[in-house]
């Protein structure tokens, strides 16, 4: 007798629903793939190629046509001159072309080498362009009343071009240069450390202040959901919106509303730039330190715009404790602190490392923060601002991919971290 | 009344309030009277410390309502004897605001010492209950705290669209209105945005991508995400682990790629090309935070849709998604805001003002040629409607962004 083993062999139903899940997941993943992991695949390709912002603009053959001189009589034998034009200063066009449409009541004379009619239409080969290459082709043309009346010009219909360029983008030419400018770079270790003590200490603050937020609206009383709300509003209005005005609010110069305060208040004698100061020198017990002014305003912005997240996630675990554990601490003498320490913080380690983790690596990933407060000035250039200053200040996108191919490596290791230490699902 | 720990606990916590209620009330009449004062710090700590102390004498000696009435007179006059009459600094015969400011101070350093000292004789108590107090300090000074930092940029946002340049150098501190000017003239930072700024064409813009972009993510969301909840196939596992991954991957990797590509295929400076990337962006996110919803449906639901002849689509449109409303509610309203609120792809992408989405505007107004109310006046245009909306579905959003979200 044989025992009945399960089938091994997908039957039809668990076939169609598998067909049905596939053509369901489909665009998903289409789009996903094209806008994510595309990119993401193509800046490793950009990162290892010697482009700047202008190859962007591939090398296009010009052609600006005229009629000289100008006809002024019905008969009148004029010159069709076509100016061509290599748009690139360094790469050459194979197999230029051109073909145009000339108006009505031209009649076109001798056509010159390479160059074609029909009907009213020119069509012209110019073979290869060499790089910023220029040259006029002319023909001779005799216009009549019907081309005087029209009013139309021959360059009113535009000159279609062809032609072939070597692009540096889907060439195969590489280089390591890159890789090495970023890394010798006077910057770059700089660029890392302050990345790094944004990350960290932009996450704990925004833990640290959405832990004592989710504390305060524990408890239940009036007013607790106007609260909730209003703590809220960093994280929900659009980051331009906060970002200027906490730059106006910290404005060193005249007119700065947080420096006036201060001075009013006597705190301090002269405004403080607190976004524009790399450091602030002072000394315990005869160490001389500094303190990095900027940095630390840009990690409290960092905490101020993302604490109501952490408190959002934290409020919704601590409301799901049940009240019994701390009954039972209450009748067992513990006192409020106590019951914190003992009781409520074992049962939020499981959130608040979630949220560390994911909050660590989303601010690792911030770019807009720095950018519209500092712009990466002052000690506030984090790897995401460097991409964006070698890429698109600089103009050397090459070297701006390869600073991200560093912050995707850094994050990648992030990520394993996380993986490895991941807690059960807490959130 | 018996001295004891609790009592220098009173002195401290009265000293505490008085001067973080000096502060604040001084801070708030300078900045809505625009009278310059100097908010004498010392004074108001030694008014709340005394008080302090003698908050335990009124608690003992007087019942019901008489114990807040004569702690906030007591603290009045108090300020108003040890201050000169000067309360603010100010001398008296700057009446109106500073008679408010008075009273407002008065009333809140009563109100946080009945509150905060409430049930307790000045002797020293058991640990428990000293903590208790502690607790009870450390909450108020939060909330006031809190409350402050959040709103303070928000405050000086507004007021600064409504006032002008001249005004703000002269006295970067008074943000007072004068509302005998009229609204025209009151609102006129917001009537040039719209009139020579092209603010109403951003305007239109920002919501256009903002709503095509939710309706996108959802018709692609929501079948993937049904997939993934309910239906068997290879790969199931590896995919829904997977989705949050794609989340993590930074916006400035990609915009290198993407403004190289969408460059070459014309597809950079324009609308459609941010209605590419923002759904790709958002799509992860909605799909993750639906399959988690679409798990909590009872499936039983589904079974007897199946057993009664309708096909799988037939089961999502008719029992699926109007049981999930109120998730397609938070995921739409979520995914909203990240459209609206984006910030980088419009920066990078967009160069003709036809085309400038409200975040790309705002920025545009960020040089010394605009005054800075204008600036604060576009910032205020971009926040309105996204809080607007926060506000009115705040129960959707809240349990939307708990439900998913890490992201910011």
């Amino acid at each position: 007798m044989t025992t009945p083993k399960p089938p091994t062999h997908r039957g039809s139903l668990e076939r169609r629903e598998q067909k049905l899940a596939y053509l369901m997941l489909i665009p998903t993943f289409l789009i996903v793939f094209s806008i994510v992991l595309g990119p993401l695949l193509a800046n490793f390709w950009i990162s290892v190629k010697p482009v700047e912002l202008a190859d962007l603009r591939p090398a296009k053959v010009m052609v600006n046509e005229s009629l000289r001189p100008r006809p002024k009589e019905d008969g009148q034998e004029v010159t069709l001159r076509y100016r061509i034009r290599n748009s690139s200063q360094n790469d050459a066009i194979e197999n230029a072309s051109f073909t145009d449409v000339l108006p009505a009541g031209l009649t076109l004379g001798v056509m010159p080498s390479g160059c074609a009619t029909e009907g009213q239409t020119v069509s012209c080969e110019l073979g290869d362009l060499e790089p910023k290459q220029r040259f006029d082709i002319e023909i001779p043309v005799v216009a009549s009343q019907a081309y005087l009346d029209a009013g139309v010009r021959p360059r009113d219909d535009k000159a279609a071009t062809f032609g072939s360029s070597q692009n540096v983008l889907t060439s195969f030419e590489f280089t390591t240069e890159n890789f090495t400018k970023i890394f010798n770079g006077p910057e770059f270790w700089t660029v890392l450390r302050v990345s790094m003590y944004y990350t960290i200490f932009g996450t704990l603050g925004a833990l640290v202040l959405g832990l004592f937020a989710a504390q305060l609206l524990n408890t239940a009383f009036r007013g607790r959901n106007i609260l909730r709300g209003l703590f809220l509003f960093p994280y929900v209005a659009p980051v331009i919106a906060v970002a200027f005005a906490w730059v106006l609010l910290l404005d060193a110069g005249p007119g700065g509303t947080f420096n006036a305060l201060l001075m009013q208040m006597g705190a301090t004698d002269s405004p403080i730039n607190f976004l524009g100061q790399r450091a602030i020198p002072f000394s315990v017990f005869g160490l001389n330190l500094e303190f990095p002014m900027a940095l630390t305003t840009v990690i409290a912005f960092e905490a101020w715009r993302y604490f109501p997240l952490s408190f959002l996630f934290i409020l919704a675990r601590m409301q799901s404790v049940g009240g019994e554990m701390y009954e039972a601490a209450e009748i067992d003498g513990a006192t409020p602190f106590q019951q914190f320490w003992s009781i409520s913080l074992p049962q939020l380690v499981g959130i608040l490392s979630v949220l560390f983790l994911l909050r660590f690596i989303w601010t690792f990933n911030k770019f807009d923060d720095i950018f519209l407060l500092t712009g990466g000035a002052a000690g506030t250039r984090t790897l995401t601002v460097d991409v964006y200053e070698q890429a698109f200040a600089v103009s050397n996108l090459g070297a701006g991919a390869a600073v991200a191919v560093v912050v995707f490596a850094v994050l990648l290791v992030f990520a394993l971290i996380f993986f490895k230490f991941s807690p059960q699902d807490d959130g | 009344m018996k001295l004891g720990s609790v009592t220098l606990f009173g002195i401290c916590a009265g000293a505490i309030w008085g001067t973080v209620w000096m502060i604040v009330v001084g801070v708030l009449l300078m900045l809505v009277s625009g009278l310059t004062t100097q908010p004498p710090l010392g004074m108001a700590a030694l008014t709340g410390a005394v008080m302090g102390v003698s908050a335990f004498l009124i608690f003992e000696k007087l019942q019901g309502r008489a114990q807040i009435v004569v702690l906030v007179g007591l603290s009045g006059l108090l300020l108003l004897v040890l201050t000169a009459a000067q309360p603010f600094g100010v001398p008296l015969t700057q009446v109106f605001y500073q008679l408010i400011a008075w009273i407002i101070f008065a009333g809140l350093l009563g109100t946080s010492l009945l509150m905060g000292l409430r049930g307790y004789t000045g002797e020293g108590v058991s640990r428990y209950r000293f903590e208790l107090l502690v607790i009870r300090l450390l909450k108020g000074l939060g909330f006031v705290i809190f409350t402050i930092v959040v709103v303070l940029p928000f405050y000086v946002m507004v007021m600064t669209s409504l006032k002008n340049q001249q005004s703000l150098l002269a006295n970067p501190l008074d943000f007072s209105i004068n509302l005998s000017q009229g609204a025209a003239s009151l609102f006129r930072s917001y009537i040039e945005l719209f009139t020579e700024y092209h603010f109403g064409t951003f305007l239109t813009n920002s919501a256009l991508v903002s709503v095509l972009t939710v309706i996108i993510t959802l018709a692609f969301a929501v079948p993937g995400a049904y997939a993934v909840a309910r239906l068997r196939f290879k790969g199931q596992a590896f995919l829904s682990r997977s989705i949050l991954l794609i989340y993590m991957v930074p916006a400035i990797v990609l915009v290198i790629p993407l403004y190289a590509v969408f460059s070459q295929a014309g597809l950079r400076n324009s609308l459609t090309g941010l209605l590419v990337v923002y759904p790709a962006t958002t799509i992860p996110v909605a799909l993750y935070m639906l399959q988690g919803y679409f798990r909590g449906l009872p499936s039983e639901l589904e079974e007897a849709g199946l057993m009664d002849g309708l096909s799988r689509v037939g089961v999502i449109l008719k029992i699926t998604l109007p049981l999930s409303l109120p998730a397609l509610a938070s995921v739409a309203l979520y995914v909203f805001m990240i459209a609206w609120n984006e910030f980088l792809f419009a920066f990078m992408f967009l160069d003709d003002l036809e085309m400038f989405t409200l975040s790309r505007g705002v920025v545009s107004l960020n040089s010394s040629e605009v005054p800075r109310q204008h600036l604060m006046a576009g910032a205020v245009i971009a926040t309105v409607p996204v809080l607007a909306l926060f506000l009115w579905f705040e129960r959707y959003l809240v349990s939307g962004l708990t439900a998913g979200s890490v992201k910011g």
